[in-house]
């Protein structure tokens, strides 16, 4: 093996290393911003608010009835509501994001779609 | 630079030993730490491979003859693009290929979800790098890239011929992208199965993996079917080859995923359907892996000699088992968390679409896998062909292309029968009038598939038509918008629904191209001699002279070509001028001294140059396969064997001379092979439409626009309730 050879390969080596034992040598602790609970609770709850979006337009372009859209709808608010009561017993969604609802309570005009 | 490619590969086995050990100690101690390392371990693994690749591309771009690989797929004269493409024409650079990309692939996904799911990521990240590892023991033990030759010989073997077309070159990095995303999936369900993990969070974090599989698959495969057409000789596009049936099997059961994962997301339900699914597409697309490079299926007796079939097997049988074992012991937290609630509803519509797309696939199965079945049952060898496909797959493209057209048309959770009455009207009378008017004009006569065909696809063409104008109505009554804008809004906001509304326009499309090109197409194959004419279908098609070249001057593309003899052909239509096709077939070098001076400059595979006349309505498709062996010409290589030395390569291309210009002089009558094929232009425009809807499909919404949506939708929620 010639000389250049074997000193890239050293190189690699050493940066391979460095890599992988960075986070053996740090002090800090790796971080995962969300507990697994409140990953799953997020993820179940951008499903759920796309099921709402989707409901509605299937409303809007006369694929459900007007009962089972209120029926449907219902459901899936209430499932979602749930949803997010849960994440703010863990502490997700504080104070900041009331304050952003509010504000952007006062700025809806009744029901607004998200067609 | 040869030892710094080998030391990387052993360097990068290395590192997945390392990282598999880390994550799964990292996971099984909850030392996350360890289990961090290990990730990082995948960003360090495409590290290195990164480099083994680079020193394999820059051996070829600087024609570095002591690399084995690259003298025996590459040469001084071939063009850089395809110098640079060279590296994954061999088996061993292929191998490479397949690792670098799955490294890659490997590092965004653990970057992207880095933050998240940490136990099922270090499972996934011990799974990636087990196939890594898998590959790159294959070449630090059976295939290395970098074995070497010295001394290194003045120049190379060359490009094989049939791989000098962009398609072709292509093709490989899409369809092995493809295999490598659909072990992402894999890694993650079964990373979900063991961390006993099972829920929305793992599903939403590899669904867009998922997509970009299918999409990378399907451009591999559109391109694989493309070069078939414009390159090889038969004047098909797909032949139920068993090395094109292992690219479609885990496209198809792709396919079948995305569609039902959505009813996870919404419903919670076919938990074991879709971990299963993902199980599959990743072992099918290890098949697929395994197929093309064992030689399998073309030779029964090679499997036992192929170096490479052994492990691949194994890796093959280990997947098949642990993934039974893990779907079945984790059973109980798979259940379903609601039912059906009716079978009027795009549930059930999409359970359809799986059963019909999950059944494609196991006929084309069989039908691959059948030799080597019965090989192993009867002691027999046997094999099924197109006829065989065709029967199986055509009713079920049909069942499929109008689940597609239902679909959109129908609610999620439950649709009226009055609301499915009335989505229906537009769609079916589309199909409906398409139907009378292919009857009335005679133009699908006594063929009752493509017809069917064409009216799916109308209807088809009818419900995602009707979607985008209800919904672009919508959006224009609530937003103010002009029509325009209100489109793009309404896909903008609604990526997934209305990309897959475009997806499945461009499988209509393709498959009115596939029904009319195959049911309506002309062709034949009849000897000629210059001045004669026949007639194909509508067109008629007159041999007017020969052509005859031989290299340098010739051989634009370097392709090694020594002689080319061809034909110009004049097309009309019904005494109109359409069009002059020059078919030709190239010559090559065989290597072979024993078969003469002259001889062997032409006793290689000869390579066909199709010729064709493309349009949106048909395609005028020719190849030829002019005569060598008339008396003439042999006495020209007999007297020029004879004469010239074999170390007197440029004296026999005097020869090559004299036979072009005897092949001009008194041509003998050639054999030609002339297609006329109706819409086969659709084919490649309707997998544009189908890539083009996936792309918008995957597209990810700004996270401030999904932040905005939240928040208000929270509020919107609370208000809906107390409304209620």
């Amino acid at each position: 093996m010639n000389g250049l050879a074997v000193l890239l390969t050293l190189v690699l080596l050493a940066a391979v290393m460095a890599v992988v034992s960075r986070p053996l040598l740090s002090a800090r602790k790796p971080d995962e911003s969300d507990t697994p609970e409140q990953a799953e609770l997020e993820a179940a709850r951008e499903a759920k608010y796309r099921e709402i979006r989707d409901t509605e337009l299937d409303y809007r372009t006369g694929k459900l009835s007007g009962e089972d859209y209120q029926s449907v709808n219902s459901a899936l608010r209430t499932e979602a509501v749930e949803i997010l009561d849960r994440l703010d017993s863990l502490g997700h969604e504080a104070t900041d994001e009331q304050q952003e609802a509010t504000g952007e309570q006062q700025e809806a005009t009744g029901e607004r779609s998200d067609v | 630079m040869a030892e710094l490619g080998g030391a990387s590969l052993i360097l990068a086995l290395t590192v997945c030993v390392y990282g598999i050990g880390a994550s799964l100690y990292g996971v099984r101690t909850g030392r996350a730490e360890w289990s961090e390392s290990g990730r990082r371990s995948v960003y360090a693994l495409a590290g290195v491979l990164t480099v083994a690749f680079a020193v394999l591309e820059l051996a070829f771009l600087r024609n570095d003859f002591s690399f084995n690989t690259v003298a025996e797929t590459s040469s001084a004269t071939t063009p850089t693009f395809y110098k640079a493409a060279a590296v994954w024409s061999s088996q061993q650079g292929s191998l490479l290929l397949w690792a670098w990309l799955l490294s890659m692939w490997s590092s965004l996904v653990l970057f992207l979800t880095r933050k998240r799911m940490r136990d099922v990521s270090a499972y996934a990240t011990a799974i990636l790098l087990g196939f890594g590892g898998f590959f790159i023991s294959l070449m630090v033990f059976y295939a290395t890239p970098f074995a070497t030759t010295n001394p290194a010989p003045p120049e190379g073997v060359g490009l094989d011929p049939l791989l000098r077309h962009p398609s072709m070159m292509i093709h490989p990095p899409m369809l092995y992208s493809g295999y490598t995303l659909c072990i992402v999936p894999l890694a993650f369900g079964m990373g979900a199965l063991l961390a006993r993990k099972v829920d929305a969070e793992w599903i939403k974090a590899i669904r867009r993996f998922s997509l970009a599989a299918w999409l990378f698959l399907g451009i591999g495969i559109m391109l694989g079917a493309r070069w078939s057409y414009a390159e090889l000789g038969w004047g098909g596009y797909w032949g139920w080859d068993a090395v094109e049936n292992a690219s479609l099997m885990p496209w198809l059961t792709g396919t079948a995923f995305i569609h039902s994962l959505m009813i996870q997301e919404k419903r919670g339900m076919l938990k074991v359907w879709n971990v299963s699914l993902v199980l599959a597409t990743g072992t099918l697309a290890i098949m697929g892996t395994f197929l093309v490079r064992s030689g399998i299926l073309n030779s029964i007796h090679a499997f036992g000699g192929a170096t490479l079939g052994v492990p691949f097997v194994v890796l093959i049988g280990v997947l098949i088992l642990s993934s039974i074992y893990l779907v079945s012991s984790r059973r109980d937290m798979l259940r379903s968390e609601h039912r059906l609630d009716s079978l009027l509803s795009r549930e059930s519509i999409f359970l359809g679409n799986n059963i019909v797309l999950v059944g494609l696939c196991f006929v084309i199965f069989w039908g691959t896998y059948f030799p080597l079945i019965s090989e192993a049952l009867t002691g027999h060898e046997a094999s099924v062909g197109p006829p065989w496909f065709d029967r199986y797959t055509v009713p079920l493209a049909l069942i499929l292309v109008l689940l597609s057209g239902v679909g959109p048309v129908i609610a999620w959770r439950r649709a009226t029968l009055a609301n499915a009455r009335r989505n229906f009207v537009i769609p079916l009378s589309l199909g409906l009038m398409t139907l009378v008017v292919l009857l009335v004009t005679g133009v699908a006569d006594s063929k009752p598939f493509a017809l069917a065909m064409f009216c799916c696809a109308a209807f088809v063409l009818g419900s995602v038509g009707q979607e985008y104008w209800r919904g672009v109505r919508v959006r224009r009554t609530i937003a103010g918008e002009p029509a325009p804008l209100a489109l793009v809004a309404l896909v903008k906001r609604n990526r997934r629904r209305f990309g897959g509304y475009i997806v499945h326009i461009g499988i209509a499309v393709v498959f009115v191209g596939v029904a009319a090109s195959s049911s309506f197409q002309h062709a034949s194959e009849l000897s000629l001699s210059p001045g004669q004419s026949t007639k194909v279908g509508a067109y008629t098609m007159r041999y007017v002279r020969p052509t005859a070249a031989i290299t340098p001057k010739y051989d634009p593309a370097h392709t090694g070509s020594t002689l080319s003899l061809g034909a110009v052909l004049d097309v009309s239509k019904h005494g109109k001028y359409v069009a002059t096709l020059t078919p030709a077939e190239d010559f090559y070098d065989s290597g072979e001294p024993a078969q003469g001076s002259v001889g062997h400059l032409i006793g290689g595979q000869p390579v066909s140059q199709v010729s064709m006349d493309a349009g949106v309505t048909r395609d005028v498709w020719s190849a030829i396969a002019p005569n060598i062996n008339t008396p003439r010409l042999k006495r020209i290589v007999e007297i020029g064997n004879k004469t010239i030395p074999i170390v007197r390569p440029d004296e026999g291309m005097i020869a090559l001379a004299v036979m072009a210009r005897e092949y001009m002089k008194a041509p003998p009558p050639a054999e030609f092979h002339l297609i006329v094929s109706p819409l086969v232009m659709w084919i490649w425009i309707g997998g544009a439409i189908v890539f083009g809807g996936g792309l918008i499909a995957m597209w990810p919404a700004p996270s401030a626009v999904r932040r905005r949506v939240s928040v208000r939708a929270r509020s919107r929620a609370a208000q809906g309730l107390a409304r209620a």
